[in-house]
């Protein structure tokens, strides 16, 4: 494990390139000013650069590694959005500044608005959900608004798979709601009769991602929509799995009122460390009203196009504002800037080879032993391995798997998620790697599989080569203990 | 996999009803619920005296891989809480049947047994999802 920039501090020490004048200080009256040493680390910039370069060269990363993360859409993030988002226009724009002198970046986020609309079927867009699980909350949110606004106060169940993502249940409850789960069928859709039974005039929504966490596209949308509906509920789009349909088939034609897209899966901008995100949220005519602030509005003058902010004078049946300015500009900007680079053709390409990926890599693996969980099916974007019969005949689980493929260089798929296959892996490779990629991975877990089976090795203390080996993770969650506490000095 | 005793009542949502001698009953999770969850590392117990409705959630289990929540099975009052649990959740996976007990229930009504499980039919209910 690598020493942590505290452990190379020496008093005294510094990076003059980066340490303030001393007479930034003078304005501050003394009583202001503190008496004791900041617990900073003091570290040359030489030092200081090779710890994070360092630390950067121990990372997994798309620009490094496959990483067939399931449900995470790990694609590649072209430079050219990346080079063009900071364009000095764009980076420099304050976002306090005047309208008028962000007419670009604001044509571009209503451009924007218009794709995802386009591609997603839906009459409305706002940008402003930071993250993913913030668009559903606001989708949700929305829902519940669009019930008060008529007076019907009673809808307050939100009914989820048991095969939903967890944010989904979270989001519902953080809305007020209560959640009514329904159960998948054996072949992956699902179940239509228990559907059925859970709606009423309680309903206020379903939530459902469409390709299902399960990897296979649920064939009755237009049933569930049509039963959903006539309980006087809404439909709620995941959009995690928007990359399967890209261009194929819209969620507001399978029915869907209200969408979140996470536009650092489907429309490639950087996942970071766990953000920043983005989590625009699409609507069907109804939720209009009831759209996150700001949007960008257009209205065309005597001078020509002019681009605006709609705030609650626009909008006075708003759920509000979700933070303090719009979404994430620079992300926005790279979705934006991917969505113009791969046209309206290039969505389909997506979609297509996102499939095809997916369902070669299934076909292979299947034919390799590995056991499908849908065999029946064909994959979406993604599919799911389960190792139940591995992992007792040779105790080879997913999690050792996962760990094994670590180090043959290989990010682990996820792992025990959907909860309702044991021992699984859910792996979705994206249509921008190489068949030669896909093949690589085959053979990794072909080697893994043999190894275990034939040659009674054992995987439970891999991974051998990483940085950190097999993590306690009881531990872990029993004793969380983040905090970095310096030696006294 | 530890053996399954015969003298308790099984659910399909994984869980064990004791009948106690004072005519309040005993749930807990069964070693199959404990296995499928992986280490337990939190559980969430409801408070004393709270009136439980049947499937109303009861208690919350959370492994290093999911939280899931337990449904009552009867409707009843709780009179016991297995108080061991908060510091030492483990006791679930070391022990499911003895120490690793969660709620303990005084039956608001007649139980209705043809809606539980004898130990054959869950061992067979067990046995036919793993397969």
């Amino acid at each position: 494990m690598s020493k942590l920039i505290f452990d190379k501090s020496r008093s005294g020490r510094r990076a003059f390139a980066q340490a303030p004048y001393d007479s930034m200080a003078v304005a501050i009256p003394d009583a202001l000013l503190r008496t004791d040493k900041p617990r900073l680390p003091e570290a040359s910039e030489l030092q200081t650069v090779r710890h994070y370069t360092r630390l950067s060269q121990l990372n997994f990363s798309i620009d490094t590694q496959f990483y067939p993360l399931g449900s995470c859409t790990m694609k590649y993030n072209p430079r050219a959005c990346n080079a063009l988002a900071l364009l000095p226009g764009f980076a420099g724009r304050h976002p306090l500044g005047p309208v008028s002198h962000g007419q670009g970046f604001l044509s571009c986020m209503y451009e924007l608005q218009e794709m995802l609309k386009d591609v997603t079927g839906m009459q409305g867009v706002s940008l402003t959900p930071m993250a993913g699980a913030q668009g559903e909350l606001a989708g949700v949110a929305m829902i519940k608004a669009y019930h008060d606004a008529r007076n019907d106060h009673e809808r307050n169940e939100i009914i989820c798979p048991d095969a939903a993502h967890g944010t989904n249940p979270a989001t519902a409850t953080m809305c007020g709601c209560i959640v009514k789960e329904v159960p998948t069928g054996a072949d992956g859709d699902i179940d239509f009769e228990a559907l059925k039974a859970t709606v009423g005039p309680k309903t206020a929504g379903i939530m459902l991602t469409n390709p299902s966490t399960l990897g296979v596209f649920e064939r009755r949308i237009k049933e569930v929509a049509a039963v959903v509906h006539e309980a006087g509920g809404l439909l709620y789009y995941d959009g995690a799995n928007l990359n399967a349909i890209l261009g194929k088939v819209r969620p507001g034609d399978m029915g869907f009122d209200v969408i979140h897209m996470n536009l650092h899966k489907t429309f490639s901008t950087p996942h970071g460390g766990g953000g920043p995100g983005s989590g625009a949220v699409g609507v069907s005519e109804r939720l209009l009203p009831f759209m996150p602030i700001p949007v960008v509005g257009k209205t065309e003058t005597s001078e020509g196009l002019a681009y605006d902010w709609l705030t609650e004078k626009d909008l006075p049946q708003s759920i509000g504002r979700l933070s303090a300015f719009m979404g994430n500009a620079g992300v926005l900007l790279r979705a934006y800037i991917y969505m113009r680079m791969v046209g309206r053709a290039g969505m389909e390409r997506i979609a297509e080879y996102a499939t095809l990926n997916a369902n070669y890599l299934a076909a292979r693996l299947s034919d390799a032993g590995f056991e499908l969980a849908f065999p029946s099916r064909r994959a979406s974007h993604e599919f799911i391995v389960t190792l139940k019969s591995e992992a007792r005949s040779v105790s080879l689980t997913a999690m050792d798997v996962a760990k094994a493929l670590l180090d043959k260089n290989y990010h682990a798929p996820t792992t025990y998620f959907p909860m309702l296959v044991p021992e699984c892996l859910l792996i979705e490779p994206t249509e921008t790697e190489s068949k030669e990629t896909l093949d690589g991975f085959v053979a990794a877990m072909i080697e893994i599989a043999t190894a275990a089976k034939e040659d009674g090795v054992s995987y439970k203390e891999a991974p051998y080569t990483m940085p950190v080996r097999r993590l306690d993770d009881v531990k872990a969650a029993r004793q969380l203990d983040l905090v970095y506490k310096p030696e006294q000095e | 996999m530890s053996e399954m005793p015969g003298d308790l009542l099984y659910t399909a949502e994984h869980e064990w009803l004791r009948r106690e001698e004072d005519g309040s009953v005993t749930i807990g999770i069964t070693d199959h619920a404990q296995g499928a969850l992986g280490d337990l590392v939190y559980v969430e117990l409801p408070e004393l005296e709270q009136d439980l409705k049947n499937g109303g959630e009861m208690a919350v289990v959370e492994s290093v891989k999911a939280a899931s929540d337990v449904y009552a099975p009867i409707a009843g009052t709780v009179v016991a809480v297995n108080e061991v649990l908060a510091d030492d959740p483990e006791k679930i996976n070391t022990d499911p049947y003895g120490d690793g007990w969660i709620v303990r229930i005084q039956p608001s009504g007649r139980i209705d047994e043809g809606a539980l499980m004898s130990p054959d039919a869950y061992q067979q209910f067990v046995d036919e999802l793993d397969e």
